[in-house]
């Protein structure tokens, strides 16, 4: 095994383990903190891909940006002592059958698909500026959209969570 | 060497369990965490292909997917900040003054 | 060999950043006391050289106490976070052009890296972790309030400081800090050093501003106001953890002065050195040793500035931020694109 592939297994680990903290936890903070760990775990799989780019912008926007957000709203939510979480399993039934068919879905395209690998690497010093150029020229209108997304986003985020004034 | 496969299973199995934190838990904040792991792991498919086909699209979709994202946690977390104020919860099984 | 190298200039760059720490903070100490018009400390060694000595002493014999009802593991694991991002930003920063040593020319940067101000970007966003764990797992008010003020304050500077930097960034057309730096080695009309605070002094100005935010000292040092909020953050810390995060806010003001010298002021140059005709090493020697003296500088107007100015009330902290700051760099942003298309 060489280097590569032991790197890969130790970020899969990091990435799988944090997951399921995230799902199975009682406490709310240590789903958040497993989150931290599951993103991290993919920024370094991003490295292994060569998109050391979006490493970087997966740190920037994921984990010191949503991360934050989300730790936010538990902590406005939860007090330290109050972890009890109730977690009812009433719709075993339902979740077991969806995620049966949905399991069975992957599996399937999985094992009938033969993928298709291009011979030809990406160059990873280059990646920052294609990426730049195809945001401004093919995919220009996208991008555009995108920003008034998040404006609207913004602004909406901000009139909902406001506490309305009185008088 | 790790080959596209070994990708597409690891963040086919990050994607499942983000479904089965959507479907299982009923606290809205780990509920809306479960579907950043699921969008996650899609981010993943993206850029594993974008390497093994030397093609930088797929990276850059990641980005427009990342930007769903931030918009999405700006206004899920304020819908849920405003829920618990008005009905001191965030399990969404008490959440249904909308239900009659 | 690499290998031997590279840990080699990190374990060179910790220990120096350890123990400028230690005289920083008695220069710190020292300073305020004469702008203060008092003495200051001067019993422990000469001129009181070792009184930094002594409070690490103090504060490793400590009791550290945890609060009874604190989340344990959390408690423990913030002031790591802290330490942590503080000890890794300094990675990409050059802090020397290439030196010849035993016959092998050897970069001095300890990570050569693509996208190395993202990088620098991206740790810096986890900082906030740390302060931010250590509010809300201390189960006190107090705590919880400095807390969520340093996040907030924290996330809201980022952004003037991020976008302060594309200015940087249009002019020398990478995000390398090796380039940029060499970009900087020219001059202008002939005798200007091409530094970027010639170039670029709204974005200078900003930046400077948003890394005061960023390392959380006066006047933005909400997140640990005494006289609001006891000690902010850091209340329930005793012993060595509080001795961590302390350590971590120096080394980031550290850290924060080198990222300034880097992106503004030239980072290793020394104008006109070329014309002493010193030879490559003693030249090499020469400009580590200005990138180290401009940073001293940069750290001293961080320390005058702490001394002079009151502190801001947070709802002026807020509308600074991003009323003030925000647009400002954004129309920088704005202007140095349009200037550089038109030329």
């Amino acid at each position: 095994m060489d280097l590569y592939a032991i790197i890969f297994y130790l970020f899969a680990v990091i990435t799988l383990g944090s997951a399921t903290i995230v799902v199975f936890s009682k406490n709310v903070v240590y789903s958040a903190f497993a989150l931290l760990f599951a993103l991290f775990g993919v920024a370094g799989l991003y490295v292994l891909l060569m998109a050391d780019f979006l490493a970087i912008t997966q740190l920037l926007v994921y984990v010191g940006g949503i991360l934050v957000l989300v730790l936010f709203g538990v902590m406005l939510t939860t007090k330290v002592f109050d972890v009890q979480m109730k977690t009812k399993t009433i719709q075993m039934v339902p979740a077991v059958a969806i995620l049966g068919l949905l399991s069975g879905t992957i599996v399937g395209v999985f094992w009938s698909t033969d993928w298709y690998i291009s011979e030809n690497p990406i160059d990873v010093a280059k990646t920052a500026p294609q990426i730049g150029n195809m945001l401004l020229t093919t995919y220009l209108l996208p991008f555009e959209i995108a920003s008034v997304v998040l404006l609207v986003a913004l602004i909406g985020a901000a009139m909902i969570a406001r506490r309305e004034r009185k008088g | 060497m790790i080959s596209v496969e070994q990708y597409l299973a690891l963040s086919a199995v990050m994607f499942v369990i983000g479904v089965v934190g959507v479907l299982v838990r009923r606290n809205a904040i780990i509920v809306f965490m479960s579907i950043e792991l699921m969008l996650n792991s899609v981010n993943l498919t993206l850029v594993a292909f974008s390497a093994y086909l030397g093609d930088v699209t797929g990276q850059m979709l990641v980005f427009f997917v990342m930007t769903v994202a931030a918009a999405e946690a700006a206004v899920g977390l304020a819908i849920i900040i405003a829920l618990y104020r008005i009905r001191q919860t965030v399990n969404i099984d008490d959440i249904n003054i909308l239900k009659w | 060999m690499d290998i031997l190298i590279a840990s080699t200039k990190i374990a060179v760059v910790l220990a120096a950043m350890l123990t400028s720490v230690v005289f920083l903070v008695l220069v710190e100490r020292r300073m305020s006391a004469f702008i203060q018009n008092r003495i200051g400390p001067n019993r422990v060694g000469p001129y009181g050289l070792l009184q930094s000595v002594a409070d690490v002493v103090k504060l490793l014999m400590k009791e550290d106490i945890v609060p009874a009802k604190a989340n344990k593991p959390l408690h423990d694991l913030a002031p790591i976070i802290s330490i942590a991002v503080a000890m890794t930003t300094f990675a990409v920063i050059p802090f020397g052009n290439a030196i010849e040593l035993f016959g092998t020319t050897i970069k001095l940067q300890i990570a050569d890296v693509n996208i190395g101000i993202l990088y620098i970007l991206a740790i810096t966003s986890l900082g906030v972790y740390g302060l931010t764990l250590a509010g809300w797992s201390s189960n006190n008010k107090y705590s919880l309030l400095g807390g969520l003020r340093s996040s907030a304050q924290m996330i809201s500077y980022e952004l003037s400081m991020g976008l302060a930097i594309i200015g940087v960034i249009l002019m020398a057309g990478t995000l390398r800090l090796d380039v940029i730096v060499e970009k900087q080695t020219e001059y202008l009309l002939g005798w200007l050093p091409a530094w970027n605070i010639f170039l670029q002094p709204v974005a200078f100005i900003t930046f400077f501003i948003a890394a005061f935010a960023e390392t959380n000292r006066l006047p933005f040092d909400l997140p640990e106001a005494e006289p609001e909020l006891v000690g902010g953050f850091h209340t329930e810390y005793t012993g060595l953890k509080f001795g961590l995060f302390f350590l971590a806010e120096y080394m980031n003001m550290i850290t924060a002065s080198a990222i300034v010298v880097t992106l503004f002021l030239g980072g290793w140059h020394l104008p006109y050195a070329d014309m002493l005709g010193l030879s490559g090493f003693a030249l090499s020697i020469l400009q580590v040793l200005t990138f180290c003296g401009k940073i001293v500088l940069v750290l001293l107007f961080f320390i005058a500035i702490r001394w002079t100015l009151p502190r801001f009330r947070y709802d002026q902290l807020m509308s600074l931020g991003w009323k003030v700051m925000l647009p400002l760099t954004l129309a920088n942003a704005l202007v140095t694109a349009l200037i550089l298309l038109a030329f």
